[in-house]
C-alpha cells in the first residue's frame, strides 16, 4: 500500500532595510562583531523599541504579492526562550494579529501542471545574534562560545505556508517561487549562503485517506538541493519508521547537508513553551488604507507577470521563462544579455546552459558571475556575425570566465577569429588531400551514407590545422566539392 | 487550573529561576491565588468588546530607516565577564 506525503514551510526571509527593526543600528553584514549591536540590541536595562517603518511597509508589499489580507492592525508578541544570542531573553514576533493574513501562491511545476500552495499568515520578527562555537576558551582553557549580535534585531518576516505541498519537488518549487518574490520585491536580497532565506519543513506521512500523521520539523535548510535532499531522506525515515511498526516522534531535526543525514534536535517532551504575550513596550500598528494603496501602485513587475512577458517578447517557451524569471538577479542578467547580444534564444541557451553550469560548478550566484551579462552579449553578437563559432564560442567563453578579458579581446588577443579567407582555408584542404591519399581513396569508393561519416576525418585535420578557426559550413562546402571531384 | 508543585517547578525552569525544593508549596499558593482572580475576571460579560492588547488608545509610531545609532562597542565590552576577538564569550552551548 502507498503512502501519502504530507508537506509545509515556515520561511525567515531577511528584508532589506538598512537599520533593524527595532534601533537604528545597521544590519549591514561583514563588520567587525558586536559593532552594530546598539544599546537597544544589547537589551540594556532602560532601551525601548522603535518601529522601522520600511520593516512594516516590505511586509506589506510582500502581502500584497501573494494576494493576502493586511493587518490593518498588527500587535507584537514576547516569545520568551533562553539562549544566550538572544539578550532580551525573548524574542519581539507576532502571534494573533499577523501583518500578513491569508494569501496565496501559484506554481509551475516542471511536467505543466499548475499548483496553488496557501499561505497561512506571514508575520514580523527580529533575528537572533550568532553564535560561534569554534576556537574560543577563557582563560582556564575552557571551550567557549563567541556570541556577536551584529544580526541581532535585523527584520524578518516567516511566511507560513498551509500543509499543501506533497512531495519534494513541489516543496522545491514553493520555496524557489517565494525567493522569486522576495527578490522582485526588492525586500530581501534572498542570499542563501548568508542564511538570509532559510527554511524549515514540517513532514508527516500517511495513508491515503487517513488523517494527517505524527510530524517532525527540519530547520534551518539554506539551500534548494539540500532542501529537496532533507525531505527525501525524511520521508524515506519515516515511511520507514512505520513499515517496521514503530511510531513516529514529533521532534525537530537538524539536516547535515555534507553528508546527508539528519538527527533529532529535540522532542516534544522537552519542546520550549514559549509563554506568549503582547509586548508591553510596543504599541499595536496601525496600517491606512491610503498607505497600502499607495504600496499596491508601486509594486514592480513579479515573476507571474514578467514569465509572462518572457514568452510573448522574446518568443521563449513557458519552461524557459519559468527558469529564467527563477530570481531576479538572472532574469535581469538575461534581458541584458539577450539586448545587447540581439539574438534572446541564444541568450537563454546560454544563461541556462554554459552560464547556470559554470555557477554550479564554482558554487556562486550570478551576481558574483566573471562573465558579466555584457560579455556574454558581445559573445551572443560575434557568434551572431560569423566572427566566431559556437565551439570556439565555449572556449572564449571559460577565458573571459577566468578573467582573461572581454569577448571581442580575447578573440583578439588569442587569434581565434573564424578562417573567412576562402583561398587560405582551400590551401589548407588542398594540402590535406594531397597528404592522405589512401584516405582519399577510401572516401572516393564509399557510397554516399559512408561518405557522409568518412568526411569527418578531414574535417578533423582541417580544423586541427586551424585551431578550430575554419567555418565549418565552409569547410564543410569546400570538402565535398573537392573530394567529390 | 490549578498549579501544583510540578507547574512551579516547570515553570522556573522555563524563566531560569532557581526555585529551591521546599519553596514551591508556598509559590503554587500563591500564584493560584493570583489565577483565582484571574478566573474572576474570566466571569466579566465581554460579549461585544473587542481584546485589548494596549490599555491606551494610540498607535505605534514608525521610524525612517536611518542609521543613527553610534558604535558602542568599545563602551559595553570592559563590561562583559569574558570576550575575545570583539565577541561577547558565554560557557559553551551546543544543541
Amino acid at each position: 500500500m502507498s503512502w501519502e506525503t504530507v508537506i509545509g514551510l515556515e520561511v525567515h526571509v531577511q528584508l532589506a532595510t538598512a537599520s533593524k527593526l527595532f534601533s537604528a543600528s545597521s544590519t549591514r553584514t561583514g563588520d567587525e562583531p558586536n559593532s552594530n549591536a546598539s544599546l537597544i540590541d544589547l537589551a540594556m536595562p532602560g532601551t525601548l523599541p522603535v518601529v522601522n517603518r520600511e520593516a512594516i511597509r516590505h511586509a506589506i508589499r510582500f502581502g500584497l504579492a501573494i494576494d493576502a489580507e493586511i493587518g490593518r492592525r498588527s500587535v507584537f508578541e514576547r516569545k520568551n526562550y533562553f539562549y544566550p544570542d538572544l539578550p532580551k531573553g525573548y524574542q519581539t514576533t507576532q502571534l494573533a494579529e499577523p501583518i500578513v493574513g491569508a494569501g496565496v501562491v501559484d506554481l509551475q511545476l516542471e511536467d505543466g501542471t499548475r499548483k496553488s500552495v496557501r499561505i497561512h499568515h506571514a508575520h514580523l520578527e527580529e533575528d537572533a545574534g550568532k553564535s560561534l562555537h569554534e576556537a574560543f576558551s577563557d582563560e582556564t582553557g575552557r571551550a567557549m562560545t563567541g556570541i556577536d549580535l551584529n544580526r541581532a534585531g535585523t527584520p524578518l518576516i516567516e511566511i507560513v505556508s498551509e500543509p499543501d505541498m506533497s512531495n519534494a519537488e513541489e516543496a522545491v518549487a514553493f520555496a524557489r517561487k517565494l525567493h522569486a518574490i522576495v527578490t522582485s520585491l526588492g525586500i530581501s536580497d534572498g542570499d542563501m549562503s548568508q542564511g538570509n532565506m532559510r527554511f524549515d519543513v514540517n513532514i508527516s506521512v500517511r495513508r491515503p485517506g487517513e488523517p494527517l500523521g505524527t510530524r517532525t520539523e527540519t530547520k534551518n535548510l539554506n539551500s534548494f538541493r539540500f532542501m529537496e535532499k532533507a525531505i527525501k531522506l525524511e520521508v524515506e525515515r519515516q515511511i520507514d519508521v512505520l513499515e517496521n511498526g514503530g511510531e513516529v516522534v514529533q521532534e525537530t531535526r537538524l539536516y547535515n547537508g555534507e553528508t546527508n543525514t539528519a538527527r533529532a534536535m529535540r522532542s516534544k517532551e522537552d519542546a520550549n513553551d514559549y509563554r506568549y504575550f503582547p509586548c508591553p513596550d510596543l504599541l499595536p500598528v496601525l496600517v491606512s488604507e491610503e498607505e497600502i494603496n499607495e504600496l499596491r501602485d508601486a509594486l514592480p513587475e513579479l515573476p507571474d507577470a514578467r514569465k509572462a512577458r518572457f514568452v510573448e517578447a522574446y518568443a521563449l517557451s513557458e519552461y524557459d521563462a519559468e527558469l529564467l524569471c527563477a530570481d531576479l538577479a538572472t532574469a535581469a542578467y538575461f534581458e541584458a544579455a539577450a539586448k545587447q547580444g540581439g539574438d534572446a534564444k541564444l541568450a537563454a541557451n546560454w544563461v541556462m546552459g554554459e552560464l547556470t553550469a559554470r555557477l554550479n560548478a564554482d558554487d556562486i550566484g550570478i551576481a558574483q558571475s566573471p562573465v558579466s551579462a555584457e560579455h556574454l552579449g558581445e559573445l551572443i553578437q560575434r557568434i551572431k556575425d560569423g566572427t566566431i563559432s559556437s565551439k570556439i564560442a565555449k572556449q572564449v567563453f571559460d577565458a573571459c570566465w577566468a578573467g582573461e578579458g572581454s569577448p571581442d579581446q580575447i578573440i583578439e588577443s588569442k587569434g581565434l577569429k573564424q578562417m573567412s579567407d576562402t583561398g587560405e582555408l582551400e590551401k589548407i584542404v588542398d594540402d590535406i588531400i594531397a597528404n592522405h591519399p589512401a584516405q582519399v581513396e577510401d572516401y572516393r569508393g564509399s557510397d554516399d551514407a559512408k561518405r557522409k561519416k568518412k568526411i569527418g576525418f578531414f574535417v578533423g585535420q582541417a580544423m586541427k590545422a586551424t585551431q578550430g578557426k575554419a567555418n565549418p559550413q565552409q569547410l564543410n562546402q569546400l570538402l565535398q566539392q573537392k573530394l567529390n571531384g | 487550573m490549578a498549579i501544583d508543585s510540578k507547574v512551579v517547578a516547570q515553570v522556573a525552569h522555563l524563566a531560569c529561576l532557581q526555585v529551591d525544593d521546599n519553596e514551591t508549596a508556598a509559590l503554587s499558593e500563591r500564584l493560584n491565588d493570583i489565577l483565582a482572580m484571574v478566573d474572576q475576571l474570566q466571569q466579566a460579560d465581554v460579549e461585544g468588546v473587542a481584546p485589548l492588547a494596549h490599555p491606551l488608545d494610540v498607535s505605534q509610531p514608525l521610524r525612517d530607516d536611518q542609521v543613527t545609532e553610534p558604535d558602542v562597542r568599545e563602551r559595553v565590552m570592559p563590561i562583559a565577564p569574558a570576550i575575545e576577538e570583539g565577541c561577547f564569550l558565554v560557557p559553551r552551548v551546543i544543541e
